[in-house]
């Protein structure tokens, strides 16, 4: 960002344009990137700037998005240095010009030599014991792969855990799923690997494709011709935001009836009506209010953790009005009688279990499923995101929901859909992963003393895991063994240092811990070895976003100091191990560590995505077709997966899955499974015994993931010093909390620590609280326990509160007005 | 960046000569400073314009100005207690830019609610909290109008803008 906070340097003409796609959130905004000497600038005339703008009068409303943290001033490892822009694309058919808050900083995260960007890691770092030093590559390496080697020899590779990135955008994507995935999995071969925000190796949503049907099947575009939006546990202003505001919005206003109407013809075409499924009133269901009306707005605010019971019971009800879909059921499905009979449930019986009136689950099951004036079944697109997929059991509420949906033909046609909403972009291609279903607990098992050596790549359980007390101090205990040995190691080698790990690890207890990070996070303070990481801008990167729609995020800058792509430091760490497996004669191992002579992202791209055979990868069978040069044609509106054919110079991609009835089973029939409420998990039921209040958690528009760049931002940083924790103000009187209070969340499992933020759209009894911020950690109070796949039930827990004290500069600096855009 | 700065400092320098001596009250129009416009200035020329007389703005209603030139919305506030940044005989009154940030979509005053909010895309800013951003999908708070009361006249100047105008490449054009 400029020094001047009233004024922006204009990229010349020429500047150099190329295309980005945000780093941030699944929806994957496209952006362009101007890069230009430091020294010039473009002129204010319309032909003087490569904006083309006349900037010599005030611009109008909604013809630019053009901020200070739009601008920042790079060097490359050569030493020139430039300004860049990067401003939304308004030709992209994804965010249609438009920037949210997250993607609108994207300049300012990246590397400046100067102020919040300083706190990049630069070099591999070492523990001396009692201080960071920088080491360089070679050092890291032999420490690194030499303890690896040491361990896989001795011990196998289950002593060899990861925490490890499986996402698209900053932190992941195709070329750095490969890398980290070929090593762990066809290299190493180590099952002990957890994902970035769970504690095993597993899907969020194992029930959907149990079924035959994969959880991102539309397009955007889907939902601005939707006769009713189905929202379910799922924030779209907060979490989805251009995907809300580009497509969903337009379609709640009335703006795309002539659309509906060129593309069903005959059927009835009005503007959507919304339904959303939350314990909480959200930004989302107040926008929606404002945008359509309360009258084509119905919130269903469930009792927390009952979202199954109430698909169980508009399921019963939709058949019993004989709304179903007999025809499809019949011709495209198995397994409807059971689950029916499975999960029947009453009306009355689902209003009491649910706590939504009955005239309102009725309101619902008409607005979503009874057939229109014209005759014609509506098209409701369903979307679902962390309201279940970290619910009171994922596997369980999932099957429910895809059972109704199954039930009223909601998938295949466009206009309908069940989709996951998304958190990350996606970008997954990897080797099979070498253990079963159910995997592994992870976390559990570095508590209970198992995995030698634990590498933590690109995420942070500290902030993101459950049960994150006992987790926290299990790796310190452990990690801090290891620190005692490496702090009297005076004038050690590389290998007389690995010599002392290992003793520290194998007879000791201790845990090696290795971070691969864009920053020293939470999780650091444990570690030992810090190794530089790259993000898109500063590498090539593939990702596709919720609709399945590839890009390529090109390359436009170096990285800081030593830091390299993901992919490369994979490929280093598998290329050292097969130099000393080498080195050992053993050339049986050494073949599985070859493979990996990549000399950049685009050789880990051909080398994973290019060759789908034998893999697990979005791209399918067809991910061959995809090349860099392709992509990069293809621009920000690149192409939805998987790719049909290339034709005309162009790749043709797919909009809708499912619309020749072909579901991905055995047979192609889509699966009902059978589902029955069965109330809350004794674990999670102990605590909601036990304790005052209901600990929802979630995203806040503000800050993105962990906070890794956010936590050096002021303009977040101000806005959210601490964990914000809404609640009602009744119950904030009664326990004489005030706005900017600290305020510390206990129970059975640990506690938490947050700012207390009053809001009157907080049920009494509940509280929500920010999930993974650095500072105030929400897992800290959440249960262990897990769905049958060993998904969390994050939001499923119960705590008591109580006022630590008041903090002055929270009240001074923090504004505590209703985040919700209505009134009260 | 130093050239580029001085350049408009001249530019605008120049303007400011010829309209030196216009009155204040009640001239929409920008009329910079001669004293920041040297060339080493690392401020922008921004005119010093008299917007109101405190004492005629009531609690919690907000008037509309223009600053630092006409195609320039803004408007001034007395909240009725100290915020930060206040200025006049109760330190309560603040002015801020009204083009979003975000768009530049005109924002309204929600006078319950004490905040300033955007129809386009639901950004909401608080003018009690030196236009810090509730929530919302700009990157940046609202640009705060520097003001200074004249105690013996009873005017408001605006003198300063801190934050960058929606539209501007630089906010005095």
């Amino acid at each position: 960002m400029s020094q001047y906070k009233d004024r922006i340097p204009l990229p010349p003409k020429d500047a150099q344009r190329t295309d980005m796609t945000c780093h941030f959130c699944i929806v994957g905004c496209g952006y362009h990137v101007y890069k230009w000497p430091e020294n010039r600038e473009g002129g204010r005339a319309p032909d003087e700037n490569a904006l083309g703008f006349d900037f010599r009068r005030q611009i109008g409303p909604e013809q630019i998005i053009m901020t200070p943290p739009m601008h920042n001033v790079i060097a490359d490892r050569d030493g020139r240095r430039w300004n860049i822009m990067v401003l939304p694309d308004k030709q992209c058919v994804v965010n249609k010009g438009l920037s949210s808050t997250r993607g609108g900083q994207l300049a300012s995260v990246m590397h400046t030599g100067e102020g919040a960007s300083r706190q990049r890691l630069m070099y591999p770092m070492l523990f001396t014991g009692d201080d960071w030093v920088e080491t360089n590559w070679d050092t890291a390496l032999k420490v690194y792969a030499g303890v690896t080697k040491r361990l896989l020899d001795e011990r196998g590779p289950e002593a060899l855990a990861f925490n490890a990135f499986d996402h698209g955008g900053a932190g992941g994507g195709f070329e750095n799923t490969w890398g980290s995935g070929k090593l762990m999995f066809s290299a190493l071969q180590t099952p002990l690997v957890r994902i970035h925000n769970r504690p095993a190796y597993n899907s969020e949503c194992h029930a959907t494709r149990d079924m035959g049907i994969g959880e991102l099947n539309n397009s955007y575009e889907d939902s601005e011709v939707a006769d009713t939006l189905f929202y379910i546990g799922a924030n779209g202003y907060e979490t989805q935001t251009n995907y809300f505001l580009a497509h969903a919005i337009p379609n709640m206003r009335g703006e795309t009836i002539a659309k509906k109407q060129a593309w069903f013809p005959g059927e009835t075409a009005e503007k959507a009506k919304i339904v959303f499924v939350d314990p909480r009133r959200t930004l989302t269901v107040s926008i929606a209010e404002h945008v359509a009306g309360k009258d084509n707005v119905l919130h269903l605010a469930i009792a927390p953790g009952t979202d199954t019971a109430l698909f169980n019971g508009l399921m019963t009800y939709v058949v019993e009005q004989d709304w179903h879909h007999e025809r499809f059921i019949a011709e495209h499905t198995s397994g409807f009688d059971e689950a029916l009979a499975a999960n029947r449930m009453s009306l009355a019986e689902c209003s009491r279990v649910t706590g939504v009136p009955e005239a309102d689950i009725v309101k619902a099951a008409e607005w979503a499923y009874k057939p229109k004036a014209s005759g014609h079944y509506p098209r409701t697109m369903h979307g679902y995101e962390k309201g279940i997929i970290w619910g009171n059991d994922n596997y369980r509420i999932q099957s429910a929901l895809v059972n109704l949906v199954l039930t009223t033909e909601n998938v295949g046609r466009r206009g309908s859909g069940v989709v996951r909403m998304g958190g990350h972009q996606e970008g997954y291609a990897r080797p099979p992963y070498p253990g079963g279903r159910p995997s592994i607990y992870v976390d559990d098992e570095i508590i209970k003393g198992n995995g030698r050596m634990l590498t933590v790549w690109a995420c942070n359980a500290f902030q993101t895991t459950l049960n994150a007390e006992e987790y926290r101090e299990a790796v310190y205990r452990r990690a801090g063994i290891v620190r005692e040995s490496i702090a009297r190691a005076r004038g050690a080698t590389a290998d007389e240092l690995v010599d002392l790990i290992y003793d520290a690890v194998e007879n000791r207890g201790g845990l090696f811990v290795t971070n691969i990070d864009l920053y020293k996070t939470k999780f650091s303070d444990a570690a030992h070895l810090l190794l530089p990481a790259a993000h898109p801008g500063e590498m090539n990167l593939t990702s596709m976003n919720g609709e399945r729609r590839m890009r390529l995020s090109q390359r436009f800058m170096d990285p800081p100091g030593e830091a390299k792509p993901d992919c490369l430091i994979a490929a280093d760490i598998a290329n050292t191990l097969k130099g000393l497996y080498e080195a050992d004669g053993n050339s049986e191992m050494a073949a599985r560590f070859a493979g990996f002579d990549w000399q950049n992202e685009e050789d880990a791209f051909n080398d994973g995505f290019r060759k789908p055979e034998g893999i697990d990868t979005q791209g399918g069978p067809t991910g061959d077709l995809a090349t860099y040069e392709r992509l990069r044609a293809m621009g920000n509106n690149g192409v939805q997966l998987p790719i049909k054919e290339y034709t005309g110079g162009k790749l043709v991609g797919t909009e809708m899955l499912y619309t020749d009835y072909k579901f991905d089973t055995d047979d192609g029939r889509a699966r009902f499974l059978p589902a029955p409420w069965n109330g809350l998990p004794a674990t999670v039921e102990a605590q909601r015994k036990k304790y005052r209040f209901w600990v929802n958690n979630g995203r806040t528009n503000h800050i993105w993931q962990t906070a890794y760049h956010d936590r050096y931002l002021a303009f977040r940083r101000d806005r959210f010093p601490m964990s914000p924790l809404e609640m009602n103000p009744k119950d904030a009187e009664d326990l004489g909390i005030e706005a900017g209070d600290i305020v510390e969340l206990h129970n059975d499992y640990g506690s938490a620590f947050a700012m207390a933020y009053p809001e009157p759209d907080i049920a009494e009894g509940h509280v929500f609280m920010m999930f993974g911020y650095d500072n105030g950690v929400v897992g800290d109070v959440v249960t262990p326990w897990t769905d049958r796949n060993l998904i969390p039930y994050y939001k499923g827990t119960w705590a008591d509160l109580r006022k630590v004290g008041s903090m002055r500069d929270y009240k001074r600096t923090v504004s505590f007005k209703r985040r919700r855009f209505d009134l009260a | 960046m130093a050239d580029l700065s001085r350049r408009r400092f001249l530019k605008a320098g120049g303007t400011t000569a010829a309209a030196a001596g216009a009155t204040l009250l009640g001239g929409g129009l920008a009329h910079a400073d001669t004293e920041q416009s040297h060339p080493g200035a690392t401020t922008l020329p921004y005119p010093r314009s008299g917007i109101a007389k405190a004492s005629a703005l009531k609690e919690n209603e907000p008037k509309a100005f223009s600053y630092p030139d006409e195609d320039s919305f803004c408007q001034v506030i007395k909240l009725g207690r100290p915020v930060p940044g206040g200025v006049g005989p109760d330190g309560d009154i603040v002015a801020f830019s009204t083009q979003c940030t975000h768009m530049g979509c005109p924002l309204s005053y929600d006078k319950a609610a004490r905040t300033f909010k955007c129809g386009c895309h639901f950004s909401i800013f608080d003018p009690e909290m030196h236009g810090q951003m509730v929530d919302g999908q700009a990157t940046e708070n609202l640009p705060r109008i520097l003001l200074e009361h004249d105690e013996a006249e009873d005017t408001l100047y605006a003198v300063a803008v801190e934050g960058l105008i929606y539209g501007r490449q630089c906010n005095v054009i």
